[in-house]
């Protein structure tokens, strides 16, 4: 009698929590006690992708360093939304610093508790895509260049989203933003190198960097935990759909940043020191159209006629990542969807 | 408040679960339970989500407890019932169907080797109820009215309780050791079962019996005849008696070369007998063709596979001396059969007539108020018939004829005849929506095929009554139940707990699911829209 080993779990790590896995193999979200870090009564936008990558993140690193932990924080949405004056949402000791010194006052916090043998309190910088790609990157760079002891996580929605949607380095390429207007050949942000952080953090040879999306919360939580074991500069990416800049309804904040993922538009590894270890395979490779489609900034890519070239443009862009990153191992059950996709765009 | 403030700061920290974001909603999400379309389903009216849902942690006894809720015989269902709960599950647009009968048989077959019994909780009635019929119908309703106080005695007429499961079903499909041991667990209850004891006259039973009310579950034992011209010496069966006889000290004799007339199921299980019991040859002739029999198709397939032929498109002209004519036939435009006249012979010793059957009604005569149409009889909604008191279910009443219909007719009319007993009227709960599967998000269950049943090898099959099917054993059966995708009823995946972005939703503990808070919840939808099973459903808010 054939017999198979007892390892299937319904919905194995998908779901957040799951009541036929052992206590220890669950999740710090399933867990009634977590730190909540951020807590009810923000003003983030319904659905908003960076509130939940926050909590997500922060809990985490929370669970990791027994609750002994300091978070600086960047200006912009999750500062913003988090602590209208005199109110605060953080349940963990914070400090708001400028929009572009995050990770100096990040390190000078790690230096001060060295110098008073605190060395056990562990420090997170946090910021957006602004923060941290534009305006915050001298700073960041020199935190990673001295291999200050502190964790930077940067919550990427690829625009200013606070100040009313303007554009930043992390914005896609023909996204529609309110400074990158839908006009002349080249509608949209412009195809250029853009400005991936990740790999410019894992070229400072920093003992850890980490993609993430809010889609996959077992691996974003992995990640956190992964860089809290490690002392010195760390760098995690987390992609947090903005339903408000990207013009997404409030509930699609999830599926998109698994879109996002599952296309190959935003890969999804690991990295110490400077070596990639790990990335997270897709699991059903898929068209960028699927991810493109429902967000309103890419809507003039399909109206009033669908722009196939441009369409093509960034299909290409997944399929370099999808070849860069080895995203993609094929099963037996879709065999052939890689190359179904290969083939639409010729690359 | 301090009056040494540090500068340009006037007021103290303050917590934002001041601000009620709850407020800004427009709609609000609310926890439902959905219908799973198994469960739909099924004739018996089984909680079968229900059920996996404890087989999936391993805790069997407490499935095996939710499961016979509603059907006391899960060893017997999970081998002979057709399950009408596959097609209908879910998951097989995601992969393949959960392999719901053999996760019930495992359960059956689990209650049996640890000697689970039922628990008589309802105090005694002081009622009395006669059951006519010790068959799926029958047992279920005496099981069910049991539990719910009521004194129940089984008038069977034949020598043995099992009804079309002993009489109708091949040991090669159901064991009778399994059959026997569920009839006794169902009489432990302390029900009085009387063999050999034909009801005449039902309304002279009950007056003798001081019953207070009664269910009717008479099976269909008499079968249908049709007129074929045969020789003397032509050896002409019917198929109910065949595998009644099966049952007997004698099995019936045969011959060599068996030809069984008819399409169902029963012609199948009869040319399958005869193989078993030597036959070389077991030939079915059927009028119309394989897309058209109403036999089930994995009955066909395994009837084929143990080297049963089947002649499609023929009808039976006569039935000679060691040979039968039969004539060709061909489908009409619509797609009825009509005679060709070229006629075939076939070498037979016996010719088996499979034709359909019909019930004895013969004890109903006389009982004012009945109303018989087309051989059965009729019944209200609530499962009585024209006569107030007297219930009737199963092969009797207009109905698909299978177990499962059966048993369900008997948990049916038991809750409609213990309502009639108290004075009152059974009110069934109110069906929730379906779990259709475009309300589920697949993404969130994890690739998992089919485990198959092991089959016993052909040789085996076509030589002894051992049981065909095998179960699944232990760590299969989990795996099976685990593939279930608990459609439209939480199962605690603490999705909507972890993907809330404003921390609006409350983790209440195992088994008490979630609440939700108001106060804070925006309605964003991220919660519903996660939800892996399509319980929480998104309500406008009267604004």
């Amino acid at each position: 009698m054939s017999t198979q080993p007892i390892k299937f779990y319904q919905t194995d790590t998908f779901t957040v929590g799951n009541r036929l896995l052992a206590p220890h193999e669950r999740s710090v979200q399933a867990d009634p006690r977590r730190a909540n870090a951020l807590n009810c009564g923000h003003r983030a936008c319904q659905g908003c992708g960076e509130a939940l990558g926050a909590r997500y993140a922060i809990d985490a690193a929370m669970r990791a360093s027994g609750g002994r932990l300091i978070a600086a924080n960047a200006t912009g949405c999750l500062e913003v939304f988090s602590t209208p004056y005199p109110e605060t949402s953080w349940q963990i000791p914070w400090i708001h610093s400028l929009f572009g010194n995050v990770a100096a006052v990040a390190t000078g916090i790690a230096a001060a508790l060295k110098v008073k043998g605190q060395g056990d309190v562990r420090v997170v910088a946090q910021g957006g895509d602004g923060g941290t790609t534009d305006i915050g990157f001298g700073c960041l760079s020199g935190m990673f260049e001295r291999n200050d002891d502190v964790l930077y996580i940067c919550y990427d929605n690829e625009a200013y989203m606070n100040t009313g949607v303007q554009r930043s380095s992390a914005t896609p390429p023909a996204a529609r933003t309110a400074t990158t207007a839908v006009h002349g050949p080249e509608p949209g942000n412009v195809f250029g190198q853009g400005k991936n952080l990740p790999w410019i953090a894992m070229a400072h040879g920093i003992p850890y960097v980490a993609t993430a999306t809010v889609a996959d919360l077992r691996d974003l939580e992995a990640k956190v935990q992964r860089a809290m074991a490690f002392r010195g500069a760390r760098y995690v990416h987390i992609l947090v759909p903005c339903p408000l800049g990207w013009g997404t309804a409030p509930d699609e904040t999830i599926r998109i940043a698994r879109l996002a993922k599952e296309t190959g538009l935003f890969p999804v590894y690991e990295a110490e020191y400077g070596e990639i270890t790990r990335t997270l395979k897709l699991r059903k490779p898929l068209p960028v159209e699927d991810y493109l489609r429902p967000q309103k900034r890419f809507a003039h890519l399909f109206m009033p006629e669908p722009r196939r070239e441009v369409i093509t443009r960034i299909q290409r862009l997944a399929n370099r990542n999808i070849r860069r990153f080895g995203l993609y191992e094929e099963r037996p059950w879709d065999a052939g969807a890689l190359d179904a996709l290969r083939s639409g765009s010729d690359a | 408040m301090s009056m040494h403030k540090p500068f340009a700061i006037t007021l103290d920290v303050g917590s934002s679960l001041a601000n009620h974001t709850g407020s800004w909603r427009t709609s609000r999400p609310v926890y439902v339970d959905r219908l799973p379309p198994c469960n739909a389903a099924c004739p018996a009216g089984e909680d079968i989500q229900g059920w996996l849902y404890h087989a999936e942690s391993g805790d069997y006894e407490a499935a095996w407890r939710v499961l016979v809720r509603d059907n006391p015989m899960p060893a017997v269902m999970g081998r002979v019932c057709y399950h009408s709960c596959e097609p209908a599950c879910n998951r097989g647009q995601l992969d393949q169907a959960v392999s719901i009968h053999a996760v019930e048989r495992f359960l059956g077959d689990e209650a049996r080797s640890h000697g689970w019994r039922f628990r008589r909780d309802a105090p005694r009635s002081g009622k009395r109820v006669l059951v006519v019929g010790a068959g799926p119908s029958g047992l279920a309703a005496a099981y069910h009215l049991a539990l719910f106080g009521h004194e129940v005695e089984i008038h069977e007429a034949g020598p043995m309780a099992g009804g079309m499961l002993r009489f109708g079903i091949p040991k090669y499909r159901l064991p009778r050791d399994v059959l026997d041991a569920e009839i006794a667990r169902i009489l432990d209850l302390g029900i009085a079962l009387r063999l050999d004891t034909k009801v005449h006259r039902i309304l002279d039973s009950m007056r003798a019996g001081r019953f207070d009310a009664a269910f009717l579950a008479v099976g269909a034992h008499l079968a249908k005849r049709t007129y074929i011209p045969a020789g003397t010496a032509a050896k002409v069966l019917d198929a109910v008696s065949v595998l009644r006889s099966m049952e007997g000290a004698e099995p019936p004799l045969l011959g060599r070369r068996v030809v069984v007339y008819g399409g169902g199921n029963t012609a199948l299980d009869v040319a399958r007998t005869a193989k078993r019991l030597g036959a070389e040859e077991a030939i079915i002739v059927y009028r119309r063709t394989r897309a058209r029999m109403p036999a089930h198709e994995f009955e066909v397939e395994e009837a084929l596979q143990e080297g049963i032929l089947i002649k499609w498109l023929a009808t039976i002209r006569e039935a000679g001396d060691g040979a039968i004519t039969v004539e060709r036939m061909v489908l009409d435009q619509h797609g009825f059969p009509q005679p060709t006249g070229e006629l075939d012979t076939i070498a037979a010793d016996s010719l088996v007539l499979a034709l359909g059957q019909e019930v004895d009604l013969s004890l109903l005569e006389a009982v004012p108020g009945l109303a018989v149409e087309d051989g059965v009889v009729r019944v209200d909604t609530g499962m009585m018939t024209g006569h107030a008191g007297i219930f009737a279910g199963g092969d009797m009443v207009p109905a698909e004829r299978n177990v499962t219909v059966a048993i369900g007719h008997g948990k049916k009319a038991a809750r409609h005849i213990d309502a009639w007993l108290r004075g009152t009227t059974y009110q069934p709960r109110e069906k929730h929506q379906r779990a259709d599967f475009a309300r589920l998000n697949p993404w969130y269950y994890a690739d998992a095929p089919q485990t198959v049943q092991p089959a016993l090898d052909i040789l085996r099959r076509q030589s002894t009554f051992d049981e065909v099917q095998g179960g699944l054993d232990e760590s299969n059966a989990m795996f099976e139940a685990r593939r279930c995708l608990s459609c439209g009823n939480c199962f605690e995946c603490d999705n909507c707990y972890g993907v809330c972005p404003d921390n609006a939703v409350v983790k209440l503990g195992p088994g008490l699911r979630f609440r939700f808070d108001y106060d804070y919840c925006k309605g964003c939808g991220l919660c519903a829209a996660e939800c892996p099973c399509g319980a929480i459903e998104m309500v406008p808010e009267a604004i």
